[in-house]
Order: C-alpha cells, then sequence, then structure tokens
C-alpha cells in the first residue's frame, strides 16, 4: 500500500495542517523524512537509508521517498 | 591585521604545517577565539595542514541505522534515546535492506559503510544481526565495513575484528569537562575504555563528536586535545543539529564562522587524521559548507542521509569534488 490518502495532518509535527503554524515543518522537509502518519497522525516507523526512507503507519500502509518523487 | 593574530596564525604556519605537530589546548583556544576578519585566513592554513599531512584525497563514507530508536542511554542531544519525547520510533533493518545500502554506497565511490545501533552496547542479537550483515556485504560489495554499536566489552571487540570490521566508532561526544552536562546514563571514561579496546583489537579507532552542545570555547579546546591525545585514524566533527523532544531541542544551531573556526582548529590539532564532515553542516552552514569545509580541512565526507535526518544528494558532494579535483579516496589506500 502506498500512502495516496488524504493529508489531514502533518507529517512533521502531527497537528492537524488545517491549525496552527506550519512553517518550521514546510523548512525541515528538505532534511527530515516524515515522522507523523498524515492520515492518522500515528508515529511511522522510519528508515533512513544513504539515499532515502521508508515510513510505515500500523493502518495506513508503506509511504517511501521513491513514491514521494513520483 | 593585529598584531596577537598575526603571531596565533604565524606559529600555526611554523609548528603545524612546517613541523606536523599539532596545537596544543592553549593555543586550539587561542585560534577558537580569532575574530570572523582573520576567518579566511585560517581556513587557508588549515587546508595547507591538510594538503600537506594527508594530501588531496577525500574519504568517502555512507553510514546505515541498523537499529533505530529505543536507546535506554540519555545523551542530551540523541532524538534516539528511548528517555525522551522524540518522533523517532524502533526500527530494525533485515539483512538484505543492508546489503542494498552497501551496494548503493559503493556506486557513489564510497569506499566505507558505516552500521549504526542506537544502543548502549550490542547484545547477542545485535551481535548475531551484525555478523550476518557483515558477512553478507563482504561477499557482495567491495568496501570497507565500519561498526558503531556503543560500548563493548573485550569479547565482542574480538568477535568484531574476527568478522573483519576494520574501523570502529564510539564518540566522545564533547570534552571531558562537558560530558556529565550531556549524558548521565555512562561516563566518557567508559568511552574511552571501549576505544582503548578497540585500538588493541587492531581495528582503526573513529571518535569524535558533536560541537554546540552548550560548551565554552576553552571546552571546545579541551576537547580537540583531548581527541589528539587518543591519536585516533578518524575524526568525524558535527554540529549539534537540536532535535524536537531532546533536553538540547531548544538551543540554537551553531553560527557558520564558527563551525568552521572549529574544523580549522581541530585540523590544526589533528594534523595527520581523517577528519570527516558529519551531521548537522547543511543546517549550519547551508549548502556552501560542503565547499567550505573542504577547502578548510576537511578531507572525509558522508555522502547521501544520515542515521534519521537526510542529508544533501550524494551526486552532489561527489560532483563538488570532481570541481576542486580532489580525488576519491581509493580502497586499498591508506590515507
Ligand atoms: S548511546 Fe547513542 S543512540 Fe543511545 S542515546 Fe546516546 S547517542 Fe543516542
Ligand atoms: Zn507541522
Ligand atoms: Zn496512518
Amino acid at each position: 500500500m502506498s500512502g495516496v490518502g488524504r493529508a489531514v495532518f502533518c507529517d512533521r509535527c502531527g497537528a492537524p495542517t488545517a491549525e496552527g503554524d506550519h512553517a518550521r515543518c514546510a523548512r525541515e522537509r528538505d532534511l527530515e523524512p516524515p515522522r507523523f502518519c498524515p492520515e492518522c497522525a500515528r508515529r511511522m516507523v522510519v528508515q533512513v537509508d544513504p539515499f532515502g526512507w521508508t515510513a510505515r503507519c500500523s493502518r495506513h500502509g508503506t509511504r517511501s521517498s521513491a513514491a514521494a518523487e513520483r | 591585521m593585529t598584531t596577537a593574530t598575526s603571531i596565533v596564525l604565524s606559529r600555526a604556519r611554523e609548528q603545524v604545517l612546517e613541523r606536523g605537530e599539532g596545537l596544543s589546548e592553549e593555543q586550539v583556544l587561542e585560534v577558537l577565539q580569532l575574530p570572523d576578519s582573520e576567518l579566511d585566513a585560517l581556513l587557508e592554513l588549515a587546508h595547507e595542514v591538510r594538503m600537506r599531512w594527508c594530501g588531496p584525497e577525500v574519504e568517502v563514507e555512507g553510514i546505515i541505522s541498523l537499529k533505530t530508536g529505543g536507546c535506554p542511554e540519555d545523551c542530551h542531544f540523541c532524538s534516539q534515546s528511548g528517555l525522551f519525547e522524540s518522533p523517532v520510533r524502533s526500527a530494525w533493518l533485515d539483512v538484505p535492506m543492508l546489503v542494498e545500502a552497501a551496494k548503493q554506497t559503493a556506486k557513489t565511490g564510497a569506499t566505507e559503510f558505516c552500521i549504526v545501533a542506537a544502543v548502549r552496547g550490542p547484545d547477542a542479537r545485535l551481535m548475531a544481526q551484525v555478523a550476518a550483515g557483515v558477512a553478507a556485504i563482504k561477499d557482495a560489495v567491495d568496501i570497507n565495513v565500519a561498526c558503531s554499536l556503543g560500548m563493548l566489552t573485550p569479547e565482542q571487540v574480538t568477535a568484531l575484528a574476527g568478522m573483519g570490521v576494520h574501523r570502529y566508532n564510539h564518540n566522545l561526544e564533547t570534552a571531558r569537562s562537558h560530558f556529565p552536562n550531556v549524558v548521565t546514563t555512562h561516563t566518557w571514561e567508559e568511552r574511552w575504555e571501549t576505544l582503548r579496546l578497540v585500538r588493541e583489537a587492531g581495528m582503526e579507532v573513529c571518535c569524535g563528536g558533536i560541537v554546540g552542545m552548550g560548551e565554552t570555547l576553552g571546552q571546545r579546546a579541551e576537547f580537540a586535545a583531548q581527541l589528539a591525545s587518543l591519536t585516533p585514524d578518524e575524526v568525524p566533527l558535527n554540529f549539534l543539529n537540536p532535535r524536537p523532544g531532546t533536553p538540547f531541542g531548544d538551543l540554537e544551531p551553531m553560527s557558520g564562522p564558527d563551525a568552521l573556526r572549529t574544523v580549522a582548529a581541530f585540523r590544526l590539532a589533528l594534523p595527520r587524521t581523517v577528519l570527516r564532515f558529519a551531521g548537522g553542516r547543511e543546517l549550519t552552514l547551508g549548502d556552501l559548507g560542503a565547499r567550505k569545509g573542504l577547502l578548510g580541512g576537511i578531507n572525509a565526507v558522508i555522502v547521501g542521509n544520515y542515521l534519521t535526518t537526510l542529508g544533501r544528494p550524494a551526486e552532489a558532494d561527489i560532483d563538488l569534488l570532481g570541481e576542486l579535483e580532489m580525488p576519491i579516496k581509493a580502497l586499498n589506500e591508506t590515507l
């Protein structure tokens, strides 16, 4: 499964994207993988390797840098 | 140029560049206190020292986290400690993924691949995973394998050396006098003991740390001198990247000039050591950091991503080395 659901939560801080300030989160995205599932805000299991990352939510499956670049 | 600063630099030139003798703690402190107006001259000297005593080659390395997060220790900078409210969750990498990462790393021209685990020290399960991983990598890829698995027993040191692990990373992290402000679950001396065992077993010693963790300039100089007394084969230099949820999460990242002054000062303390740009350089120095560091004393880089954060694309660094006419160190060479 690849993450295709609606992004309701910020994948950096886990708060709803519609609420609060996510400017820092946006800046961080260049140098940080996602940490929270954008669909349910669960903390994801993230594996970084030298050339990418994968992030798995127990409910919403796995996302990866390869898929994010497509 | 004021007389005082020209004396600091000309003395360093004579002592380190001409005679190859690293700066003492007091001398490193004088260098760290040089004004911004002297920074370019300082970086130039550090670059000359590196070219003279190490040569133009650059050692390229990739790193991978075999076991992420959930560490029982409390290193205040670390997002992988299980004791802080960090968003990093535990994860284990399997052997096929480890081999794939080593293959991709070797494709960039890198000669070092370092397997890292977030642990106090390895248990039997981790040692078995490392043994399987190192054997599988050695079968499939032509690359030196290094490990960073925390504090080791004498038996574990012997086992790793027997697997053909050629270098072991264990950072002292900071000056001995500052260490209790950074870690309370183990001591600086315990870390030193592991390093002593590693050296004794014939593995190369890789030992560095993180600057910008609230230490004074004096403590930064103390750290450089303590590293020099260890005579490590490699020193990875990290700049604090304040991690959300950790005790150091609200510290300000170091300024670019301070970071570069530290690079140059460490090179002048360690003229012959592999000095590696490790984590945090993107944050403190931005895109120009790699270039300035490589022209200011650095002769090794980590390509691609770090353990839990992302780096510049590997090609950007490899292209830069080409542009600077700094060859990538070959596998059979020792710097
Ligand atoms: S021992 Fe290593 S992984 Fe564990 S908290 Fe300290 S730096 Fe992080
Ligand atoms: Zn956010
Ligand atoms: Zn989810």
